[in-house]
């Protein structure tokens, strides 16, 4: 066989690993746990055909994508302000990696006593998740763009907006786009962690309710939902990420 | 001054800056005290509540579950690392879990752990540790594959046993990759732990501030999370210092 052919037969025997495990699970759990893989994907489905599953998949699907495109234009904008004046971004860039690694959740309550409960303490609390990681890799980006190239472009005698066309822009996409993609999972952790403390609507407000409920069926199928939802999204970056790298 | 000195006292006029003007913002009643409280309030709370036995005994139940946490994860994912960096066929198959693992938020799996566990300190360790195991796993495979093919071609020279090999080539020429997995590590179990504790579990610092902010008790609140945010800090703190010694040392030797 093949590379392909073995990557795709490897892929589904990990695939059907997780399946066994998860039915083995259930097996060694039983049902207060976790229902069993099918009936979960079943009931997933119907889920997905209720109006009332859509009203919340519509609130927290909003408030991720405002939470995605706040935290990616102030991350590339002050990402881009650190880079290009060296000194700030030495002074601030270990306050950033601080900032990624403390547990941002003691947080939550300051931003809903400043937001006050509703969707855009949700959104905010997505943002600083999210964008930490776009300002970090947007700074390496710019820091590290090669001197030659910025001096060929002198030497071609490029315009400013020809030097950001042709020369910037492409240099420090890759690494932007890795940034995003990385702030685009950490919003939607952010969302989620907010919709589970203190909110009427949302995702993470069905899980919450489900454990609360013991509504296992429930749980498990929304947890199904998200993971696939996650998984699928960050792959599909993840190959326009992997492809600028390597044309870059 | 130096650079390095200049940056260092920037760092910490801008921390502190921000800190006044969030002191100054609250004293002059800009920002509500029901929002938030004043910075030298927040840290006279803390002081008082590190007296206090209740909050002693709940900082004591997080740190061990977070060490427990922390060290399981620490262990596992380097050995599961180094075997997986031995069947590439493997690695190959599990490349994209491990990719797209920190898209998925884990604590949605606190009812089946739960449920596995029991309703005690168990499922909260298993939290930490499922955070926090793929970094250390992803760093030593990262490690163990820049170590130069030079070095093991030297330890055969040498005629070093497996044993000797690991310890004494291997090991020193990835480690400020391991060195970067145990400090993700700690961080990934801390933030897992705490955030379990915040948003599920009836015990620990976590549930300590969100029962403060539910019964309004904002001094407690805050003090209780600066204390969280502090230690995070200085422990990420500390080990980027001993880290940097280290790979001094190394460029020197």
């Amino acid at each position: 066989m093949n590379r392909a052919g073995t990557g795709w037969f490897d892929g589904t025997v990990i695939v059907l690993l997780m399946l066994a495990v998860w039915q083995a699970l259930y097996a060694y759990a039983g049902a207060v746990a976790l229902t069993p893989p099918w009936t979960t994907a079943v009931y997933a489905v119907d889920l997905m055909g209720s109006p009332n599953f859509w009203g919340h998949l519509r609130a927290t699907l909003s408030a991720f994508a405002w939470s995605v495109l706040i935290a990616g234009v102030l991350g590339i904008a002050m990402g881009l302000w650190l880079g290009a004046f060296r000194f700030a971004g030495d002074v601030a860039e270990p306050m950033l990696a601080a900032l990624y690694t403390i547990p941002k959740v003691t947080l939550y309550p300051v931003i809903l006593l400043l937001f006050g409960l509703g969707p855009s303490a949700k959104i905010a609390f997505g943002v600083i998740h999210g964008m930490v990681p776009v300002v970090l890799f947007t700074l390496g980006a710019v820091k590290n763009i090669r001197p030659v190239l910025l001096r060929s472009a002198r030497v071609m005698r490029l315009s400013p907006m020809q030097t950001a066309r042709f020369v910037l822009v492409p240099a420090v996409l890759p690494e932007i786009t890795s940034g995003l993609r990385i702030g685009f999972s950490l919003c939607l952790l952010g969302v989620l962690i907010g919709e589970m403390f203190a909110s009427q609507r949302g995702i993470g407000f069905l899980i919450i309710n489900g454990i609360n409920s013991h509504n296992v069926k429930l749980t498990t199928a929304v947890t199904l939902i998200v993971v696939v939802f996650a998984v699928a999204a960050n792959s599909a970056l993840l190959v326009v990420d992997r492809r600028l790298h390597r044309v870059g | 001054m130096s650079r390095q000195g200049k940056i260092v006292w920037a760092r910490w006029s801008v921390s502190l800056g921000l800190a006044g003007l969030l002191e100054a913002a609250c004293r002059l009643g800009f920002v509500p005290k029901l929002q938030v409280i004043p910075p030298s309030e927040m840290i006279a709370a803390m002081v008082e509540l590190l007296q206090t036995e209740e909050v002693l005994d709940n900082v004591v139940q997080t740190f061990s579950t977070v060490g427990l946490a922390f060290g399981s994860a620490v262990v596992c994912g380097f050995v599961l690392g180094a075997i997986f960096h031995g069947l590439p066929r493997v690695r190959r198959a599990i490349d994209p879990l491990l990719a797209s693992y920190y898209s998925v938020p884990i604590f949605v799996f606190y009812p089946l752990l739960v449920a596995l566990f029991g309703l005690n300190s168990m499922p909260l360790i298993a939290i930490g540790f499922l955070a926090a195991v793929p970094a250390m796993l992803i760093a030593t495979l990262l490690g163990l594959d820049r170590v130069p093919p030079v070095l093991r071609r030297v330890a055969r020279m040498h005629r070093l046993g497996w044993g000797r090999t690991a310890a004494l080539v291997i090991l020193p020429a990835a480690l400020p990759n391991l060195f970067q997995g145990v400090k993700l590590s700690l961080a990934y179990a801390f933030i897992g732990v705490i955030a379990g504790e915040f948003i599920l579990s009836p015990g620990g610092l976590g549930y300590s501030i969100a029962f403060a902010y539910e019964s309004f008790e904002n001094r407690t609140m805050y003090g209780l999370m600066l204390f969280v945010l502090l230690s995070a800090v200085l422990v990420n703190a500390l080990l980027s210092s001993w880290e940097s010694r280290l790979l001094r040392r190394r460029g020197r030797g």
